[in-house]
């Protein structure tokens, strides 16, 4: 009988890069001073690391496919290294890869490192994404804002909503994480934005105008897990564990047949209710001190606060404008800027996320440092609502 | 030999058309005589149209007026088919749901190929039903005459030995070499001769000559014709000819020029399908056909026509249709203007070749499936069922027909795409199958959830590099039903 990831293993060094248009870094350049950081904060050496899991999303515009290139990076030399790639939720799988390595037993310290140079194709935006030599006979060539897009269409129609309320939440998303990101220096954009600007900004995919949309950035980031014991051992006090590890994908029913009404996501509420029963935790609402969701666009932020059933059904509008989710509200969400100010570098940003957590929880996160936070949640959602691929992390104080 | 006659036709305009007073307005510093020919409009394709998506959509214009019955062949007739060597009739006839057990082929060659592939058609002693598809998207440099007569558009007829409604009575031909214009193989434009030498010493001389053949051999006098179908673009031709000939001057049958243009094959059959819409039993219908030589058939109108409803009416198609104001938009969606569409636009679109014959019924034909198993109805049909997934063969049913709607939809302005913004949705079916399509045919803000789709042929996806294109369906708002 499966007893879960809870508590089965610590984190004891984690780092990321300055994320942003990182002209001056290639791929293994960003894994360097992502790995230095973690390595320090570990006080490991090199030689200790059993086993490591790296996530490159996008090999056409990165560095090419297999683990090779992370390898060759930090010098890994005859140790396994394997590469993960599941779209936007490429940096937690690599985090799964090496937590379950350790909790099998297989090795006592692993690494998790997610990369993504994106930054080296010449213009904004991700690149177009090739979809398998039979959907690019058929399916719609649309960009990643217009497949998100389509939520805000089921949503406002489910709900009834006018366009100008839901741009106003929805500009409330964005204006909030503009807040926080000012006080993160290691995101790409440091800098508020008034609620007309976000407003009247350029539409890019009906309702989703430009500030809508998280920004396209380079980055890295990554974690060194071990058991509690082991942990113990090298002097570590203050313990950050992992509460729960799920995943989710779509099967094809909710861009297939007709039961899906495109007003949230399936995937998140199936992976959030499983890390949620994985951590014990019954009301989220309460128990959660922050959250760090895919606010690859702000309508995805907005869904995602029903979505973690955080928010009810048909609230989280309400929510949002009543400064719930601000960094004074109820649960603090994007604390660290999200995706919207650090940019998403694809396989980076789940143990970006991570990384806030993590550093919330041993009170180092400087001036965003929240009062209390004991359980923090992450989430990241790949490829499209319809269609995609969903990962909750939850990771928190170990108690034994 | 059993008799054989006209069953049905469909017709096909694009919905796009321009002002002629704006491409010679555009053109007016340059060349100011095409001031004198700023009348009208002409009809133009969006930049995912071509001569067998449109030669799809007048087949099943056609298909939905008259259901196929023994269908025997289909002859695709254009001078601007898309493939030199791979056969585009193949390709209409799957689109358009055809049976497999098909004679087709494609004939070119001259404006007359669809009046020839008729004639042909009518004289096979068959007793199944063919199809003569004519289509044209017909090229013309920026600034010249032929860009503001040319046009694109597409006709069909069936032929057939059952519930004739314009019965063939005879047709005559013959061949010279007057080249009232020409295009070599490597060409992409046309080259015209003098329009006053291709009037008088063409036009006038052996048109006549092959009409009083056929009305001596079917012993018909010229006066009783009703209906006299003449295609080409010089004006007043029609009235001219039928002065010379002998036709009632109110027997000529309006040739479109003036709001839709010259649109090439489909020109002539067009013409006669707007005599077809008019016509009561008994009334003889002359069509003509010209290039290269000279086609004229005899058709005779049976008590059937009285009851015959067309899936379109010609004119309601010619008087809907949307306006463009920019003329670069015109050319570009005419390959005449290369825009720069950024870095966006660089991507290959290779299409796996082994790939698109493995899914061609699902390409071609939409056909989704429908599981034996619990009965759902799916796009795409892939290995296992969506619902149960079960891997029981599914049962085939074509989705291009099935009433629709929007479930989701947004306009996309960051995809390349070569008339922005890009609708794209999920559509739901009636039949319950759902999928991600592209929308075209939007107006400006006219589309809601819950609005009403129907489905049309396109182009999917261009690849510039090897030519061999991308086709899928579409769905388009019913608003713009017929044009």
């Amino acid at each position: 009988m499966a007893t879960g990831i809870k508590d089965k293993v610590a984190i004891i060094g984690m780092g990321c890069t300055k994320f942003g248009e990182r002209w001056d870094a290639g791929s293994e350049h960003l894994a360097v001073e992502a790995f230095t950081e973690a390595l320090t904060d570990a006080g490991i050496e090199k030689n200790q690391i059993g086993a490591a899991w790296y996530g490159s999303a996008l090999d056409n515009v990165n560095v090419g496919n297999s683990a090779i290139p992370l390898s060759t990076a930090l010098r890994f030399e005859g140790i396994p290294v394997s590469r993960v790639e599941n779209m936007c939720a490429t940096g937690t799988e690599a985090l799964r890869g090496a937590v379950y390595a350790v909790a099998a037993g297989a090795v006592d310290i692993a690494l998790a490192i997610g990369v993504e140079k994106l930054k080296d194709t010449g213009f904004g935006g991700l690149p177009p994404i090739f979809k398998g030599t039979f959907n690019d006979l058929w399916l719609p060539y649309g960009s990643a804002p217009a497949g998100f897009a389509q939520l805000a269409s089921g949503y406002q129609s489910k709900y009834k909503l006018n366009r100008e309320d839901f741009k106003k939440s929805l500009a409330h998303v964005s204006w909030k994480s503009h807040q926080n990101g000012v006080h993160n220096p290691k995101a790409h954009l440091q800098r508020a934005i008034d609620m007309d600007s976000i407003l009247t900004a350029p539409i890019i995919a009906e309702p989703l105008g430009l500030y809508d949309c998280c920004g396209v950035s380079d980055g890295a980031a990554c974690a060194i897990v071990t058991t509690p014991e082991i942990a113990k051992s090298l002097g570590k006090t203050d313990l950050v564990s992992i509460k729960a590890l799920q995943l989710s994908l779509s099967a094809g029913r909710e861009s297939g047949m007709a039961d899906w009404d495109a007003s949230y996501v399936r995937n998140t509420r199936i992976a959030s209710q499983n890390a949620y029963k994985e951590a014990g935790i019954k009301n989220p609402r309460q128990e959660l001190d922050m959250i760090e969701v895919h606010d690859c666009f702000s309508v995805t932020e907005l869904v995602t606060m029903e979505d973690l059933a955080i928010s009810n059904d048909g609230e989280a509008v309400k929510d949002i404008l009543d400064g719930f989710y601000d960094a004074d509200g109820g649960v603090p969400c994007q604390i660290d800027g999200g995706l919207k100010c650090f940019g998403h570098p694809i396989a980076a940003s789940g143990l970006r996320m991570a990384y806030e957590g993590y550093l919330q929880l041993l009170g180092r996160a400087g001036d965003r440092q929240l009062d209390k936070v004991d359980l923090a949640l992450t989430h990241n959602l790949g490829g499209v609502p319809y269609n995609g691929v969903a990962a909750v992390s939850i990771i928190g104080r170990y108690n034994n | 030999m059993s008799e054989s006659g006209i069953t049905g036709y469909g017709t096909y305009l694009p919905s796009f058309k321009i002002s002629r007073k704006l491409i010679a307005d555009e053109n007016s510093w340059a060349i100011p005589a095409l001031r004198s020919l700023g009348k009208g409009h002409r009809r133009f394709c969006s930049w995912d149209e071509d001569a067998i998506t449109m030669g799809v959509e007048s087949l099943r214009s056609c298909l939905q007026s008259q259901p196929s019955i023994n269908v025997n062949s289909l002859i695709f007739a254009s001078t601007s088919a898309p493939y030199a060597d791979y056969q585009n009739a193949t390709s209409v006839a799957l689109a358009a749901d055809l049976p497999p057990d098909l004679k087709v082929m494609d004939v070119a060659g001259s404006l007359r190929a669809s009046t020839s592939a008729l004639i042909t058609a009518l004289h096979s002693n068959s007793n199944g039903t063919s199809y003569i598809v004519a289509s044209d998207k017909r090229r013309a440099k920026p600034g010249s005459i032929q860009e503001i007569q040319y046009a694109a558009g597409s006709a069909t007829l069936a032929v057939g030995s059952e519930n004739i409604i314009a019965k063939f009575v005879d047709s005559h031909s013959i061949v010279t070499q007057f080249i009232d214009h020409y295009r070599s193989g490597e060409q992409n434009y046309d080259y015209s001769w003098e329009e006053r030498w291709i009037r008088d010493e063409g036009y006038l001389k052996i048109v006549p000559q092959t009409v009083a053949k056929l009305l001596n051999k079917t012993n018909i006098s010229a006066d009783e014709i009703s209906y006299f179908c003449m295609p080409g673009s010089i004006s007043r031709l029609g009235i001219t000819l039928a002065k010379r000939i002998g036709i009632n001057a109110d027997a000529v049958v309006d040739n479109l020029m003036p709001e839709v243009g010259d649109t090439g094959t489909p020109q002539a059959l067009l013409i006669f399908t707007a005599a077809l819409e008019k016509a009561k039993p008994g009334e003889k219908i002359l069509l003509v056909g010209f290039g290269a030589g000279c086609d004229a058939i005899l058709f005779e109108c049976t008590e059937a026509i009285a009851n015959y409803k067309p899936d379109l009416n010609l004119s309601d198609v010619i008087d809907s249709g949307e306006s463009v104001e920019k003329y670069t938009q015109f050319l570009s969606f005419s390959d005449e203007f290369s825009v720069d569409w950024g870095m966006r636009a660089e991507f290959d679109s290779k299409v796996a070749i082994s790939q698109l014959y493995r899914a061609q019924d699902q390409m071609s034909g939409f056909n989704g499936g429908q599981c034996p198993d619990c009965k759902t109805t799916q796009f795409p049909v892939l290995a296992t069922c969506v619902n149960c997934g079960s891997t029981s063969k599914q049962v085939s049913i074509r989705l291009a027909d099935i009433e629709a709607k929007v479930s989701t939809f947004t306009q996309d302005y960051l995809q390349y795409y070569p008339a922005p913004p890009m609708y794209w949705g999920l559509v739901q079916f009636k039949n319950d199958a759902r999928l991600l399509m592209e929308i075209v045919g939007v107006r400006q803000n006219e589309l809601r959830v819950g609005d009403e789709l129907k489905m049309v042929y396109r182009i999917k996806q261009k690849d510039q590099k090897r030519g061999l294109h991308r086709y899928f369906w579409k769905a388009t708002p019913v608003y713009s039903q017929g044009s």
